[in-house]
């Protein structure tokens, strides 16, 4: 069952009006995206600054109102919730942030800073309390010393250890992992990935994970998805997405990843100009203007998302394969059940929702 | 015979001395490296490995507690270490050049992009500002800024991340460099932004024959750009080579170790080794090899003695007992620096 389940989710802002009351707008951050997260399981969002991840983010961890769809948690509308769900609701997804160091209250010891989550929503006693911290401590790989400790007193990677640990407080089922290892340095991060992977097979932890470094993505994630100016331009399974990108869009980006040795050539992508802003996205697919295969309907249509062999996508280029896809597709069914079900059917009953509307 | 490499480091060190004089902190120790013209040298090193104090080494623009204390910087046979501040002014920028890695940072708020992009060509040729600014216009045409007149009167703030990025490089190439060093030039940069960037600096230094030097903590950098690799630990050299050739075969622990944590596209199913523990606070050095407390495959000989530079093979240099010849009489293969 999915842990949490986005349709149709969207976040405008108002663009506030410049000191001289410039134009005014919108700034579409996320435009109707949807997406769902089982348990146990791992969904990456990628893309370029700008493309909406972090304010998903945001809307997933309940720090933005949305303007637009629904997301339901273990099957109920988080935004319907009453005071006891919308509790249960904050208790269950946590968030760890990029920059330990930024993140840690400097004054606070480390016991108070895992504490902190237990002691204002729940009434243990005093010994209860240390006892789960030290529990905690150890589950993250730390020695029980450290909570006595501040956190001036630890390196980058064993601060975002703490943070693990706080985030682990409330025993959650879906954490939101912004960029979690991009502030460490290089022989830190695996540790740190190791662990969140170690935790969620131990815990059976659902995991929301942004991050820039797409191998880093695709090590950690059972679903990725690709975001370009606060829509989803492609989703589905790690790694057949990581191997044969689809979308123009996802080629160009996992095209300009880095190799991992310099054996690897591949055919690189380089692809003009630079991401527009999302206050007035281009009409028609919003990636046609630096689209190397756009075509003149690109330009006047925005795609829908759809469902073709087991990954979504929104791009003309599949308007054929769709179409010859959709009646038969039963060798695309067999490898959809063995891929996860987000590919099948979440995503594409929440885009077909969303489109209705 | 090979000719003699453009830039030649010879057992360099820098240390930064505390105010009182009781703390030395070795960031650059005994450093020696060659790169040639047209090459590009990919120096990696995690945060405290004393990669970016090499770099600000080599351009002399050390800060006051930092100290060169032994070795040269020898360009084109001219060794820097020797040179006055006046003479250096005339080096600076003009036969070596930096890129930060900052451009909000390195670029002046309150200049436009046309007077701080002429500014070094003015400075070392001594040309009027309307050639300078001609000069200009071409250097934003070869980093490939779209309609580089208009660019030239705006300021920093116009422009987005990338495009001051490609600025500072027009900058850094201005007065047509020998070596341009790198630091982190890319950090800051989007995916699809810096596949564009790092292929405009191929081109730039394939034109001129540049030799680019990239200071990172990126191996992805290294695997697309370099030819040459040095890895920095604790403030020395520990392995440098080719670097296909370190890639396939690492000498060093700490290159192996770092090239397994990395994960690799498309192998999902691979489990990243970690190395344990953490970099060494450099004022604090253990005695014997600073990766030893790290190091899997640690000695009780590694924790008394730090290893010399041994030769592994050919054109390869890696400060590990494990790369100690094994033959008798094979001393002469420790790379006194460069033999």
């Amino acid at each position: 069952m999915a842990v949490i389940e986005a349709a149709g989710l969207a976040k405008h802002f108002p663009a506030r009006r410049g000191l001289f009351g410039g134009a005014g707008g919108t700034v579409r951050a996320v435009d109707g995206i949807s997406f769902a997260i089982e348990r146990g399981q791992t969904l990456g969002i990628v893309g370029e600054s700008g493309c909406g991840k972090t304010t998903t983010a945001k809307l997933v961890l309940g720090l933005e109102v949305p303007t637009g769809g629904t997301m339901r948690f273990e099957g109920r509308d988080v935004h319907r919730l009453d005071r006891a769900g919308r509790r249960h609701y904050r208790k269950s997804v946590q968030a760890v942030f990029q920059d330990p160091y930024a993140s840690l209250n400097p004054r606070m010891r480390i016991s108070a800073i895992i504490a902190e989550p237990l002691t204002t929503n729940e009434k243990l006693p005093p010994a209860a309390v240390r006892e789960r911290v030290l529990e905690l401590l150890q589950l993250v790989g730390l020695p029980a010393r450290a909570a006595d400790l501040f956190p001036h007193e630890f390196s980058g990677g064993q601060r975002q250890r703490i943070a693990i640990a706080r985030a682990l407080a409330l025993s959650p089922q879906l954490i939101v992992l912004d960029e979690p290892v991009s502030a460490l340095d290089v022989s830190i991060r695996a540790q740190i990935l190791n662990l969140l992977r170690d935790l969620q097979a131990r815990l059976g932890l659902s995991y929301l994970f942004i991050a820039h470094d797409l191998a880093a993505v695709a090590h950690m994630s059972h679903m990725i998805a690709v975001m370009y100016l606060g829509k989803i331009v492609e989703a589905g399974e790690a790694r057949a997405l990581a191997n044969n990108p689809k979308h123009p869009y996802t080629e160009a980006l996992f095209s300009a990843a880095l190799p991992s040795h310099p054996d690897e050539r591949r055919e690189e992508i380089i692809l003009p100009g630079e991401v527009p802003s999302p206050l007035n996205p281009p009409a028609g697919c919003r990636f046609h203007p630096r689209c190397p295969q756009a075509m003149a309907r690109c330009a006047e249509e925005a795609p829908e998302l759809r469902d073709i062999d087991g990954r979504i996508l929104a791009c003309h280029l599949f308007d054929d394969a769709a179409a010859i896809a959709a009646p038969t597709g039963t060798g695309a069914a067999a490898d959809r059940q063995e891929a996860v079900s987000l590919a099948s059917s979440p995503l594409q009953r929440a885009s077909k929702a969303a489109t209705g509307a | 015979m090979p000719t003699a490499p453009l830039l030649e480091l010879d057992k360099l060190s820098t240390h930064y001395v505390s105010a009182a004089g009781t703390r030395v902190v070795r960031a650059v120790d005994e450093v020696s490296l060659r790169i040639n013209a047209g090459e590009t040298l990919g120096i990696v090193g995690e945060s405290g490995s004393g990669k970016s104090t090499l770099a600000l080494t080599l351009m002399r623009v050390l800060p006051p507690a930092a100290r060169i204390v032994s070795g040269r910087i020898l360009l084109e046979g001219e060794d820097l270490v020797r040179k006055s501040e006046e003479e250096m002014r005339e080096i600076r920028g003009k036969r070596i050049a930096m890129i930060l890695q900052d451009p909000m940072v390195s670029l002046n708020p309150l200049f436009t992009i046309g007077d701080q992009v002429a500014e070094p060509i003015r400075v070392h040729e001594g040309v009027s500002r309307a050639t300078a600014w001609t000069r200009a216009r071409e250097l934003l045409r070869a980093v490939r800024i779209p309609s580089p007149v208009t660019r030239l009167k705006q300021y920093p703030h116009e422009m987005s991340g990338g495009m001051r990025q490609r600025i500072v490089g027009a900058i850094g190439i201005s007065c047509e460099p020998r070596v341009l060093i790198a630091d982190e030039p890319t950090t800051s940069l989007d995916l699809t932004i810096q596949a564009q960037y790092l292929n405009m600096l191929r081109d730039l230094q394939q034109t001129h024959g540049l030799a680019l030097i990239f200071i990172t903590h990126n191996l992805g950098i290294v695997a697309k750009m370099c030819d040459q690799l040095a890895v920095m630990y604790a403030g020395r050299l520990v392995e440098s080579g080719p670097v296909s050739r370190i890639f396939r075969a690492p000498s060093h622990p700490y290159t192996r170790a770092l090239l397994n944590s990395i994960p690799r596209m498309g192998d999902p199913d691979q489990r990243l080794t970690a190395i344990d523990g953490q970099p060494p606070d450099l004022s604090n050095l253990p005695p014997g090899c600073a990766f030893a407390p790290r190091c899997a495959q640690a000695m009780p000989r590694c924790r008394d003695a730090a290893p010399p530079p041994f030769m592994p093979e050919e054109g390869r240099t890696s400060r590990c007992w494990l790369a100690e010849p094994v033959a008798a009489g094979a001393d002469f293969r420790v790379a006194n620096g460069v033999v």
